[in-house]
């Protein structure tokens, strides 16, 4: 069997019901040849994005930054901080985008809330035992519903790689379903951590596996093991959302997380995006970016396009 | 909603004179019997340069000059020595790359991107290889001494100017023959800059001549009775002419010809990347590659998802300026290459295949053809049979893998192929049965100047490219 | 006591394992025996029966060629005796028996040396390995009539062509008889097809033929013919040997070129990745 996308819509939504219907559905995904995939994403980021084409891309991209700080040394002050600088990227230039969200551990929660609150700005909360997911469903859940109790409109779950890598993929598919349930109506964004599945073929069976059991977003990675987000594992991932919704006619989002630092790489992922999935997906409602020092340089590049001079880092906001 | 904003790469890096000379014994000389041509840019029709054509007589000014430093210089030279002077081209090709590939695009109507990214450092890597057999001779398998064969007429096409001039000259030159090499007269620049950097390096006058012109010139150099050795890629019919030419002397002869390769797509292929090897496989250079993959053969399980998820990638391809960075399909290289285009892409659909192109803009000036696929297709097809030469896909289907050879082979060339499978064992089965000098699994137009490269049947023979490329100029 | 009478041999063409006349009914007489004398039809049932059996022998794997090969010297040594009797000097039997050994040995060790690993510059596994290049017409040399047919044969056939070759006009005995070797021999017909007779009624044929890949203009002394041939040859592309010299020496180490002049390199490319 093969997922085409062409193929009945009513099929897919049966697949969670037996371990054996899940299996031979991902093991009939089309394989990924890595040294493919890695060269169309190379060839992506060979785009000249220049003027009015990037200075349209650096807003964009800030408008879809998930604004994050995920520290055993986050506080209070910390996170507001944070919280109003993504209010305010600029606060030299009004003109400048707010970003999509801002991203925190659920403790945080509460405090972001209180700066966030009606500005548009979506909170975030990773949950479900992050980043190892290595805790009792049980335990896993009440982290999500208190997260979401506390005022995340967003929820960043990680999967089960140990399950996944062993090939349970019904657990897999259970937990993620139990997670979306307690989200309520809070976007569930599910963590493949693509830098523990090692192969494309596996990212790719983790994106479906995610989208089947509900997920809104598929994301890269927790930032917290060596190999985050990368441009063939999220072109991969890209594939995927584009794939699922001609099979499936639901549209799920896509957040590449850790490791995108510079408005050069920022840009080659819109492209990518651009030219992977289309315009649909350009919009943070369907793509963002989990980074934290990408914003300062977005910023940087954005007063450079306005004043024609460049800047430097003592001109922006730490936090 | 995202609009690439146009990203040309400067002109100002390269220097174009208005007129050239031919490049015989060391120097740029006026021809003595030939005219002159214009080049001109393909996607502007603007006039590039004046280029002399050589006549007989220049031919043979060229041919003695090569004679001379073969027996005085190149020839009695230590390979070490041979070595580095190759070594030093390959050098200055590395550091004047931008020009050479900005150049290449003026003249070819090639993207930028490619020529930046693909042709240029293919041609330093050339330089390089055989640079380094200069002294290694024999070790190359060819016997304990293997010597050069003399004088080299080389004779080259348009749709790689100066990869094929690297895979000409660098091989014989290694291997300690002096060489004429006549560049395609839609593209003779690069080659006439190339001379400059002959000059630049202080390569021996005469090891390396460059005479351009167009077939007459060509014949002229082919049939010169004082060369040892003719290489030509180009044409079946032309490579049938010069192979007839040579008949009866002892020239040592290779030819690198046309192709109609198969493109073979099984139901468990990595379909995403299969795709990216379709369109680069047909869409690369225009489609202007003796080796693209001009017949997709798609297995029928998969035939409607490849060709759903293949028109959807043509439609991200961006047509236009050559020297823009963002450009994918640049200009159709001659007016004449155009119409020939024309001419079979109307068959194609007045025997009944469907055609299909993404919507765009072509520009108004220049020579362009947008990426087109004909689906319907069968072998009894014009468009299944002759080569194209340009950004022209021939769609198939097959149900099993006996049926995909029988197709695969049913051509009179056999230039290279494509399989794109997940079965190890499905890829070397294939791979064994293909009458192809070369088969790309999984992957699509890879060169390397380590690879050997040519044809079975009608694409020629000979191999170029790594040591067997070096069998050509040897006289083994 | 009468003398025995003798039974003498009907010297027949050797095509698809078989032994027929003529089928235009000719023959000529030569070294006092009537030999066939093949026509143009002759020669394309031959590149036929060729083509027919390219499959079989080039799929064959190189052990049993080998095998094959060493057997055909193994037959050849038990009938040196009839090559003596033909005129053949018993030197030249040898070196023709030990030229067979030679050979042999290369089937699977050519591959090898002609072949190998390139390393590109790119995560891929590349390999370039030869392959027969098909059906391949050889004339072979007017002399010496064994050695020279078998030094033409054999390097054609151990890597997996399939050869029509013109014998000798003026010492076909020898290679018909060579045939009778081959053809007890464990070669599949249609591996080596034999034709006696004029080299300028059947060879032009031959080099016309679109379903030829390679001829060997080895044993073509008149330049203006080599020279034609050559340009029929054109019309499909063949690869082409050119006319050995005349002052070539046959018992000297015939080095790969024989071999290697009617191969095709096949290169395979294939991503490495996980």
């Amino acid at each position: 069997m093969t997922a085409t996308p062409t193929s009945a819509r009513s099929d897919l939504s049966e697949l969670g019901r037996s371990e054996t219907a899940l299996r031979t559905f991902l093991h009939g995904l089309p394989g990924v040849d890595q040294v493919g995939a890695e060269q169309r994403a190379a060839q992506l980021g060979t785009r000249s994005i220049k003027t009015t084409a990037k200075a349209q891309a650096i807003d964009l991209a800030i408008r879809m930054v998930d604004l994050t700080t995920l520290e055993g040394a986050d506080t209070p002050g910390k996170v507001r901080a944070l919280a109003t600088k993504a209010l305010r990227p600029d606060p030299a230039d009004p003109s400048c985008p707010h970003v999509g969200a801002v991203c925190v551990y659920p403790s945080m929660v509460p405090y972001v809330a209180e700066v966030l609150r009606g500005s548009g700005v979506h909170l975030a909360s990773v949950a479900t035992a992050f980043p190892s997911g290595q805790a009792p469903l049980e335990i896993k859940l009440a982290d999500t519903r208190a997260a979401v109790e506390a005022g995340a409109d967003e929820i960043d779950m990680v999967i089960n790689r140990g399950a996944f890598l062993a090939g349970r993929y019904q657990e897999v598919y259970d937990e993620i379903v139990a997670t979306k349930e307690a989200c309520g109506d809070a976007h569930l964004k599910v963590i493949l951590e693509t830098g523990e599945l090692t192969a494309y073929d596996n990212v790719r069976r983790a994106s479906w596996l995610a989208m089947l059991a509900g997920g809104d977003f598929i994301k890269t990675s927790t930032g917290k093991v060596p190999v985050a987000a990368t441009m063939p594992v999220t072109l991969v991932m890209l594939e995927a959302v584009r794939d699922f919704r001609a099979a499936t006619g639901r549209q799920v989002g896509v957040k590449p997380a850790g490791g995108i630092k510079t408005t050069k790489d920022a840009i080659k992922y819109l492209v990518m995006v651009n030219e992977t999935v289309g315009p649909d997906w350009l919009d943070p409602d369907w793509f963002r970016f989990g980074a934290s020092s990408l914003l300062n340089d977005l910023l940087m590049q954005r007063t450079k396009l306005t004043t024609g001079v460049y800047s430097g880092p003592d001109y922006f906001t730490l936090d | 909603m995202f609009e690439y904003a146009p990203a040309p790469e400067s002109r100002s890096v390269v220097d174009v004179k208005p007129s050239y000379g031919l490049f015989v014994n060391g120097e740029f000389v006026d021809p003595t019997d030939g005219g002159s041509f214009k080049s001109i840019n393909p996607a502007s029709e603007e006039v590039l340069a004046e280029v002399a054509e050589a006549g007989a007589q220049d031919v043979d000014r060229a041919v003695r000059a090569a004679r001379t430093a073969y027996e005085q210089v190149w020839g009695p030279m230590p390979g070490r020595d041979r070595a580095k002077y190759l070594f030093r081209i390959a050098r200055i090709i590395q550091e004047r790359s931008r020009e050479l590939a900005v150049l290449e695009s003026l003249d070819n109507g090639k993207p930028i991107k490619e020529s930046r990214d693909v042709d240029v450092p293919l041609v330093a890597a050339h330089f390089f290889y055989y640079a380094g057999w200069a002294d290694k001779l024999p070790h190359a398998g060819f016997g304990a001494n293997p010597q050069p064969l003399g004088v080299a007429a080389q004779v080259i096409p348009w749709n790689f100017p100066l990869l094929m001039l690297a895979w000409k000259i660098a091989p014989a030159l290694a291997a300690g023959n002096t060489v004429v090499l006549k560049p395609a007269e839609t593209t003779p620049l690069t080659a006439l800059l190339f001379a400059e950097i002959c000059q630049q390096a202080d390569l021996p006058a005469g090891v390396v001549n460059i005479v351009t012109g167009a077939g007459d010139t060509g014949r002229a150099l082919v049939e010169h009775p004082g060369v040892d050795k003719v290489a030509f890629t180009g044409s079946t019919d032309v490579g049938r002419a010069i192979a007839r030419a040579v008949a009866g002397t002892r020239k040592k002869l290779t030819l690198e010809l046309g192709g109609k390769a198969a493109n073979i797509v099984f139901d468990d292929a990595p379909i995403d990347q299969a795709v990216e090897g379709i369109v680069n496989g047909i869409f690369f250079n225009q489609g202007h590659v003796c080796c693209a993959g001009s017949r997709l053969l798609v297995q029928e399980s998969v035939a409607d998802r490849v060709l759903e998820s293949l028109k959807r990638r043509m439609a991200q391809l961006r047509v236009g300026d050559p020297l823009d960075k963002n450009t994918d399909i640049g200009a159709i290289n001659s007016a004449a290459q155009l119409a020939r285009i024309r001419e079979l892409s109307e068959a194609g659909a007045a025997e009944g295949a469907q055609r299909w192109s993404p919507p765009c803009e072509l520009p108004e000036r220049g020579f362009w053809f947008a990426p087109t696929i004909f689906t319907g297709v069968t072998q009894a097809h014009r468009i299944a049979r002759e080569e194209i030469f340009g950004p022209v896909l021939s769609v198939l289907t097959f149900r099993t893998p006996a049926e995909a050879v029988e197709k695969a082979n049913n051509t009179p060339y056999g230039l290279s192929a494509g399989i794109w499978t997940d079965k190890g064992s499905r890829i070397l089965w294939m791979a064994d049965r293909l009458r192809a000098g070369v088969v790309w699994a999984n992957t699509f137009n890879k060169f390397d100047p380590t690879s050997p490269f040519g044809g079975y049947k009608e694409s020629g023979y000979g191999r170029e490219g790594g040591r067997h490329g070096l069998e050509a100029y040897l006289n083994v | 006591m009468s003398e025995r009478v003798a039974v003498r041999k009907t010297y027949k063409l050797f095509i698809g394992g078989k032994f027929p006349r003529s089928e235009s009914g000719r023959s000529y007489i030569v070294q006092d025996s009537n030999v066939a004398l093949a026509s143009r039809k002759d020669a394309r049932d031959a590149v036929v029966a060729a083509r027919a059996a390219v499959k079989g022998w080039a799929g064959a794997t190189a052990y049993n060629r080998g095998q094959i090969l060493y057997r055909v010297a193994e037959m050849l040594e038990g009938r040196r005796e009839q090559f003596v009797a033909l005129g053949v000097p018993a030197d030249e039997v040898y070196a023709a028996i030990d030229r067979w050994v030679w050979y042999a040995g290369w089937s699977d060790k050519l591959p090898q040396v002609y072949g190998g690993a390139n390393p590109v510059a790119g995560p891929y596994f590349n390999l370039s390995a030869p392959e027969p290049t098909g059906v391949v017409a050889v004339v072979a040399p007017e002399a010496p009539a064994l050695l020279g047919l078998v030094s033409v044969i054999a390097p054609a056939v151990v890597t997996g062509n399939t050869v029509v070759v013109a014998a000798s006009p003026s010492t076909p005995l020898a290679a018909v008889t060579l045939a009778e070797v081959l053809a007890t021999s464990d070669l599949p017909g249609g591996v080596v097809n034999l034709l006696t007779g004029r080299i300028t009624e059947t060879v032009p044929t031959l080099a016309a033929h679109m379903d030829v890949n390679a001829i060997d203009l080895t044993g073509v002394t008149d330049a203006e013919l080599a020279a034609d041939l050559e340009i029929k040859a054109a019309q499909n592309l063949k690869r082409v040997l050119r006319p050995a010299p005349a002052d070539h020496d046959w018992y000297a180490d015939p080095g790969l070129t024989r071999m290697t002049a009617l191969l095709e390199t096949k290169t395979v490319w294939h991503p490495k990745g996980v």
